[in-house]
């Protein structure tokens, strides 16, 4: 890099730096205080331990045993991977035959029903709850997982059948026009050709679906409630903030652990994201 | 193999007319272009023959079968496409086996098929490269041979050269012409570069406004263009017009203009000239520099291109800019007023007002 390039990049790096420092030092001393005994907690900061760091002695995994173990944060995890898992990939699933649809099929009623759709993505959701209520109680879905994948596969296909969508419009017509003289039905070109070509756009609205109802609360706690043979781990660490409030050993435990999925999946699909991202903002 | 006719075909695009009742034979086994500027309707129309576009009026019959209603994958075609149109998650082997698989043909069928294809254009060791892997001429003949293994009765070719650098696209012009002398297949191509079109056509068709100007051999639509778009068409560099005054002396029409005077032969008589014309003559047509004032015309010498093989003078008579391509070794100034003669047995005469060929 020139040195001109590098003194204009200065800033930009600087900012960078600066925005990631805010996030990960709560996140560092989370982590730090995840693993101290809780006398240890009370008794200095977590950044007292880095002169000792290399010591030893003082850090356990004895929380993360104790939330997994004896608080049902083990169960609840299952729980969330129950609801997140299939709620995420009927909504992927079921949005991009919709985009595929609105992208590359004429129907009468075409524009009428994308604009309603994107209206959709305004509403807030909490709206929805006390008509949605009832109707889930008269059909025995309230509390199952069935309903709950069925509520989130309704509030993300919005958003998700709207970013599909606009990658797959970035898809050359010619493409089609070569499937139709192959012989491709509209079913077979969608799947032997739109889908594997749209596979960075899927991957980033199965990103962030995943982390929207991972991260879920209110969506479960309405139509879930709060068995512990249901709840998922948002709602365990909420219960923990409300019984075990001074125990910051498990809290802090609880939380690293319900973190650290939503990581692994960004990681591993990271370089699907920033494509996906880009390919359906900008097209061609 | 089957000849494909087209009847009084029109498409429109809401006000805009696309094509205009056209209405073509194209031959059994032979190769015809389509040629003209771009908005000219090739392209739609080699669309409506592929099934791609629908007809607005009109009938498309290939073979014996009227196929205005039959969908693209029925009418037992193949198409090419100008920007390969390769599907760019599979190999070269699936892209060209996909329309097979499709139509259920058995597995060892595909095979040989894929690789007789490939071998015919050169591609055998890219079979399991992806369509990113390839250069563009690599590229477009994998797309050939996806359009070859299908053996279909009609190839239809949508400006497949056009994205390639210039000396692969020669090279490539030379490859179709070898493969469709061996297949011997009805083929119907759209460009819109003249040279493609007389290099490759049998017949070529140029057209314009979603019109047929013309309907021929290469090079009767050079020698005897039907109107003065053809005639500008056809030809590199494009052929001179200018303005002259038509008279009859001595029962000879002559034409005559600020620094020429052109004397047809008797045999033109019969035609009845109006007062003003467009003089059309080829770059090629004129020689010189000569002395003499009959057959011949004077111009403000204002560029020379030297090509090597040819000398290029563009000049001035009057207003008019026209261009003469001469010997390489004559000498010619830049700025000198010099005296060309015009081998009068290829001069073009049109009317300015329709602009149809008189003589």
């Amino acid at each position: 890099m020139n040195p001109r390039k590098l003194l204009s990049r200065t800033p930009l790096h600087l900012t960078i730096w600066v925005f990631a420092a805010i996030w990960l030092i709560p996140t560092l001393g989370l982590l730090i205080t995840s693993i101290r005994s809780p006398s240890s907690i009370a008794g200095s900061g977590w950044w007292t331990v880095f002169p000792k760091l290399f010591s030893g002695g003082e850090f356990s995994l004895e929380n993360y045993a104790g939330v997994i173990m004896k608080q049902g944060l083990g169960q609840s995890f299952l729980n969330s991977l129950k609801i997140s898992i299939p709620a995420t990939a009927i909504s992927t699933f079921v949005a991009s035959f919709a985009a595929f649809g609105f992208a590359w099929m004429r129907f009468s009623g075409q524009r009428t029903l994308f604009m309603v759709l994107v209206g959709a993505m305004i509403i807030p959701l909490q709206m929805t709850f006390i008509p949605i209520l009832p109707i889930y109680n008269k059909l025995g879905l309230a509390g199952t997982f069935p309903g709950i994948w069925l509520a989130h596969t309704a509030y993300g296909l919005p958003i998700a059948t709207y970013l599909i969508q606009s990658f797959m419009a970035g898809i050359p017509k010619v493409l089609f026009d070569s499937a139709s003289i192959d012989g491709a039905s509209p079913l077979r070109t969608f799947w032997s050709i739109v889908m594997p070509i749209s596979v960075p756009a899927l991957a980033s609205v199965f990103i962030f679906q995943f982390l929207w109802i991972w991260n879920d609360l209110l969506v479960a706690l309405m139509y879930l409630g709060g068995q512990p043979d249901v709840a998922p781990v948002t709602m365990s660490i909420a219960n923990l903030v409300t019984n075990k409030g001074q125990d910051w050993e498990l809290l802090t435990a609880a939380a690293f652990v319900s973190m650290a999925l939503p990581l692994v999946v960004f990681f591993s699909l990271q370089r699907y994201f920033v494509r996906g991202i880009l390919a359906g903002s900008v097209k061609g | 193999m089957a000849e494909v006719t087209l009847t009084g075909i029109t498409k429109r695009f809401g006000e805009f007319t696309a094509v205009d009742d056209i209405s073509m034979v194209i031959e059994d086994g032979k190769f015809t272009v389509l040629v003209g500027p771009s908005g000219c309707g090739k392209t739609t129309t080699l669309r409506m023959v592929a099934g791609l576009e629908d007809v607005t009026a009109g009938e498309i019959r290939i073979g014996e079968r009227v196929v205005n209603k039959v969908p693209p994958k029925d009418r037992n075609i193949a198409m090419v496409f100008q920007n390969y149109a390769l599907y760019p998650h599979m190999d070269v082997f699936n892209n060209m086996a996909f329309g097979l698989k499709l139509r259920k043909t058995a597995k060892a069928e595909i095979e040989r098929r894929v690789h007789e294809a490939a071998q015919l254009l050169g591609i055998e060791e890219k079979l399991k490269s992806k369509p990113r892997e390839l250069s563009g001429g690599q590229r477009q003949r994998v797309a050939v041979g996806r359009a070859i293994v299908r053996d279909p009765q009609v190839f239809l070719f949508d400006e497949p050269l056009s994205n390639l650098d210039a000396k692969l696209r020669v090279q490539m012009r030379t490859e179709l012409e070898e493969l469709h002398n061996k297949l011997r297949t009805t083929t119907i191509y759209v460009t819109h570069d003249q040279v493609e079109a007389m290099t490759l056509g049998d017949r070529i068709a140029v057209m314009k406004d979603g019109v047929i100007q013309q309907y021929a051999p290469p090079q009767e639509t050079y020698d005897h263009p039907a109107n003065q778009f053809v005639a500008g068409f056809i030809g590199s560099p494009a052929m001179n017009f200018f303005p002259a005054e038509a008279t009859v002396q001595d029962g000879r029409p002559v034409l005559t203009g600020p620094t020429f005077k052109l004397v047809l032969s008797p045999e033109h008589a019969s035609v009845s000239l109006p007062s003003q014309v467009v003089v059309g003559v080829r770059p090629e047509n004129l020689d010189g520099p000569v002395t003499e004032k009959e057959n011949s015309i004077e111009l403000t010498v204002s560029v020379l291109e030297q090509l090597g093989h040819t000398l290029l003078v563009y000049g001035y008579v009057g207003e008019t800019q026209i261009v003469a391509s001469l010997d390489p070794h004559k000498q010619v100034a830049l700025d000198s007023v010099i005296r060309l003669s015009i081998n009068m047995n290829t001069l073009h005469v049109f009317d300015p007002s329709s602009q149809q060929t008189l003589i």
